[in-house]
């Protein structure tokens, strides 16, 4: 067990566990953030996708000791996020969930694109979304929320 | 019928008291109002083990607040039954859609289905089976909140009307719904109730978005997975890597050494045994199971191998097997000419439901009762094998029913293979709350898929073009034998295994169809259409060639095979045929266009689909979608259930899309072996049109996934003049 620092939605936080300890166990079980999800724990799934240093990151393989001083934002931080709440209504507005387990990550996912791509076209969506099981394929509607968000962001 | 007020806090007497009166209930419906100040600190967070959260004996609670809380009798797993459900209530009941709120209810008899007895989601039911019920519990309360107006204004009730949680009375007076529960909750529930004509609906039917978006879009809706509560435990099992192995011998040293972790101890399982881990956190378990040391046992357990199986099935399938249908002349195949004949052999691999959240469950057990927290499609048995494994009585487990990511089937096991696992482990732990998580690669290799299957068909072609004989012979284990459903088989034969080829909507003379139900030594279960899985790649991919073989469109040789009774299909087809065509005629060079149509649940769909191949895989352009579910109750859940469910059925085409055994081992572990479909694998587009329809409901949650497989091969033949046998697709 060793103690560290991180830095999540803008607020410092420790925490004592296991070196080897994902980023994502941290979250749901030391911070109780469960927001971000398990889905498959070998980054094929894209379940427990957040933003370190502003880079999507499948948190479910990144040791907590590897994390060093970046910061973590994760979906709880979205709703106050001028991006991340265009894309929230647009998942709304299109009723694109289902079961909804993978939509944070998607949401995730899809917040990082339109920050560096805020005009995307379907390739771009297929290479940043394309990490990203949705079980229910509910991709149509996905690909659609994600241009009607580009759409309000202009 | 009586009827009584209900306390949150009288949870034993009001449910003795629902017993009685339900049983002499017929279809078990009751309304009960109440109000119970509690509730409203009850909403959100996390459980509260000592608070009795839903009163068992209500669907409907008009609050103070004027919400009006509407209990789901089944669970919401994806397919949009939690608002579909109080949009039926509410709109008989006249409510205001914005003070809805739905909750799902807990295992209890009043929640059952009304048709399968049990309470559970399955067989596309949900509307099918509750949308009379839910229709007559809003026509009901609706009518107690009128009585109680009119009794208060002293005039008769027929003077008044409703609208928007309001009655208003012919001179003006109005009273709010939420004024009048207290009074209503003492009127006595009628016997019969006049229901609204289709068009007075003012939601059935509505575009109506789903109630739990919000929550899903901004991490705060809880899961299963994420529930947590003061003292709780986290749990991992290792299982056996062959099933129903035994741990012949321990060493768990190194895994107790590890920091965190609370005790290690053996469990018998569904299939032979295995070792719980109990720990503080998952990560510390699944760390400790790492290091475990197992001998196993593997003395008298089968060893299946999937590509032995797959030979045996297919020299099975040479021979008959046990009758499901015989129309007509057995011989008349034999007398056709083999210029005349198709014989095709079609394989199905095993393949796994994978849900998004992986499976668990949590429980605490304190000696003399037990809480219990699952997603799950079958809350009735659930309950009762938690019950059975602690000692209790099914009523002493309070079980409360959670959102869960997906299932597909998954969540609706007849042993309650995960339940029991659970109750094992809180029964070691008493008055320690324990989650149990199945790892992802507990689920790839935990068993209870969809099962392999064989046909072999042999078609006689007339001189007309079409069939004049057919004789199939289905080999795949039963998914019924053995569980308490196999007195739904008849004459051994399991009709989940032959639906959609048995019962087929085509005219075809002297068709005869056998099943051979091997028993193999990997649990098998119902995935998202069941049995329709195969029987519509068997039967769609063989009409398509058909069609070909008689040089006429495909569209319309399905329409002459079709019966003539084969309505929704008739109407689905129609429709599709009419949306599609624009582009059917201006196809890019290098696509194509596919079709099919099968009826499922009671559901008709068609579907065209524009296809090429990219990368030697199919890229699915476009899909276009006619369905005939008779009174579309919300037509953008329906919407988006064929959009994505047809997006669901291309797993079976994914190339690493197959579950294999060798030397009894699964041999994939996780989504890098077991692909489902991500973005790129989707179709682009799928539009999805509704065949005008006042029949009652049928189904929308599994009868989007038969027909897209067949139609992307379909398609693909079109374009490599090749036929396509064997899933998952491996080779263009």
């Amino acid at each position: 067990m060793a103690k560290f620092h991180l830095t999540v939605n803008g607020q410092r936080k420790e925490v004592t566990v296991d070196p080897s300890t994902p980023l994502l166990w941290v979250l749901r079980e030391d911070l109780k953030m469960t927001g971000t999800k398990y889905g498959c724990g070998v980054s094929a799934c894209g379940a427990c996708t957040v933003h370190v240093n502003g880079v999507a990151t499948r948190s479910c393989m990144l040791p907590i000791s590897l994390l060093g001083e970046r910061p973590v934002v994760t979906i709880e931080a979205m709703s106050d996020d001028p991006v991340g709440r265009v894309v929230q209504d647009a998942w709304v507005e299109k009723d694109v969930v289902q079961c909804g387990y993978c939509q944070s990550g998607q949401i995730m996912s899809a917040v990082a694109l339109l920050k560096h791509t805020p005009r995307p076209t379907d390739t771009n969506i297929e290479e940043s979304m394309g990490g990203n099981i949705c079980r229910c394929a509910t991709y149509v509607r996905i690909r659609e929320a994600i241009k009607t968000a580009a759409q309000q962001l202009k | 019928m009586t009827f009584k007020t209900t306390n949150a806090d009288e949870p034993q007497l009001s449910r003795r008291n629902f017993l009685r009166v339900s049983a002499t209930a017929a279809g078990g419906l009751l309304v009960a109002l109440y109000l119970n100040p509690s509730a409203t600190a009850q909403e959100g967070g996390p459980p509260r083990p000592q608070q009795k959260v839903y009163p068992p004996d209500a669907f409907v609670h008009i609050r103070q607040d004027g919400k009006i809380v509407i209990q789901v009798n089944r669970l919401e797993f994806g397919q949009g039954v939690q608002t579909a459900l109080p949009m039926i209530l509410a709109d008989e009941m006249d409510a205001d859609w914005s003070q809805v709120v739905a909750e799902l209810a807990p295992a209890a008899d009043v929640y059952r289905d009304p048709v399968f007895g049990i309470q559970m989601v399955g067989g596309s039911g949900s509307i099918a089976h509750s949308f009379q019920q839910y229709r007559e519990l809003g026509a009901k309360t609706r009518a107690m909140l009128v009585i109680a107006a009119a009794n208060r204004w002293n005039i008769a009730p027929d003077k008044c009307r409703t609208e928007q949680s309001v009655v208003h009375g012919p001179g003006g007076q109005s009273a709010k719904y939420a004024e009048l529960a207290t009074d209503a909750a003492r009127v006595a529930v009628p016997a019969s109730v006049r229901l609204k004509n289709p068009q007075e609906f003012r939601l059935v039917g509505k575009r109506t978005r789903r109630l739990d978006s919000r929550p899903k879009c901004d991490g705060s809706l809880k899961f299963g997975l994420d529930l947590d509560m003061p003292g709780m435990k986290v749990a991992v099992v290792a299982h056996p890597p062959v099933f129903g192995a035994r741990v012949k011998s321990l060493d768990d040293k190194a895994a107790r050494g590890v920091e965190g972790v609370r005790e290690v101890f053996e469990i018998p399982l569904a299939r032979g045994t295995g070792v719980a881990i109990v720990a503080d956190k998952y990560w510390p378990a699944k760390q400790a199971r790492g290091l475990l040391k197992i001998d196993w046992d593997f003395s008298g357990v089968e060893r299946a191998d999937s590509s032995r199986l797959r030979e045996q099935y297919k020299q099975l399938s040479h021979t008959a097997g046990l009758k499901s249908v015989a129309r007509g002349d057995a011989k008349a195949i034999d007398n056709i000419a083999t210029a005349n004949r198709i014989v095709a052999e079609f394989e199905f691999p095993y393949l796994a439901h994978s849900p998004m959240e992986p499976l668990n469950t949590t429980i605490r057990f304190d000696g003399k009762s037990a809480e219990a927290w699952a997603g799950s499609q079958f809350q009735t048995f659930d309950q009762m094998a938690i019950a059975e494994v602690l000692g209790l009585k099914p009523e002493q487990v309070t079980f409360h029913t959670e959102m869960a990511g997906g299932g597909f089937g998954r969540r609706a096991v007849t042993d309650s293979h995960v339940q029991r696992e659970a109750a094992q482990i809180a029964k070691r732990l008493r008055g320690t709350p324990v989650k149990l998580i199945w790892s992802r690669e507990d689920d790839i290799r935990g068993g209870y898929y969809r099962p392999m299957h064989v046909h072999r068909v042999e078609v006689g072609i007339g001189s007309d073009g079409m069939p004049s004989a057919w004789r199939h012979v289905v080999v795949g284990q039963s998914l019924l034998a053995g569980t308490p459903f196999a007195m739904m088989m008849k004459d051994g034969v399991d009709s989940s295994s032959v639906e959609g080829a048995s019962d087929t909507h085509y005219n075809i003379p002297n068709q005869h169809v056998s099943v051979h139900h091997p028993t193999v030594n990997v649990p098998v279960l119902w995935w998202r259409s069941v049995g329709h899985t195969h029987t519509a790649y068997v039967m769609e991919t063989l009409v398509d060639e058909l069609a070909t073989r008689a040089k006429v469109d495909p569209i319309e040789y399905r329409r002459k095979l079709l019966k003539p009774e084969a309505k929704k299909l008739l109407a689905a087809l129609d429709l599709m045929d009419e949306k599609s065509a624009v582009w059917r005629r201006n196809l890019p060079k290098g696509h194509a266009a596919g079709f099919s149509c099968h009826e499922s649940f009671g559901t008709g769909v068609a579907c065209a689909v524009e296809v090429s191949i990219e990368n030697k895989r199919p890229k699915v352009h476009r899909v276009t979608v006619a369905v005939d579910p008779g009174i579309a109750v919300n037509p953008l859940t329906i919407e988006s259930q064929f959009q994505a469910g047809v997006g669901f059925g291309l797993s079976q085409l994914m190339a690493k899309g197959a579950i294999t055994l060798k030397d009894g081992m699964v041999e994939q572990r996780n989504f890098d072996g077991y692909v489902p479909p991500y973005i790129v694998d989707a179709p682009v587009a799928v539009d999805v049109h509704i065949v005008p329809s006042a029949e009652a409901p049928s189904g929308c949650g599994e009868p989007p996934v038969p027909v897209i497989s067949p139609a992307v091969v379909n398609a693909l033949s079109r374009l490599t003049g090749k036929r396509y046998r064997s899933l998952p697709l491996v080779a263009v």
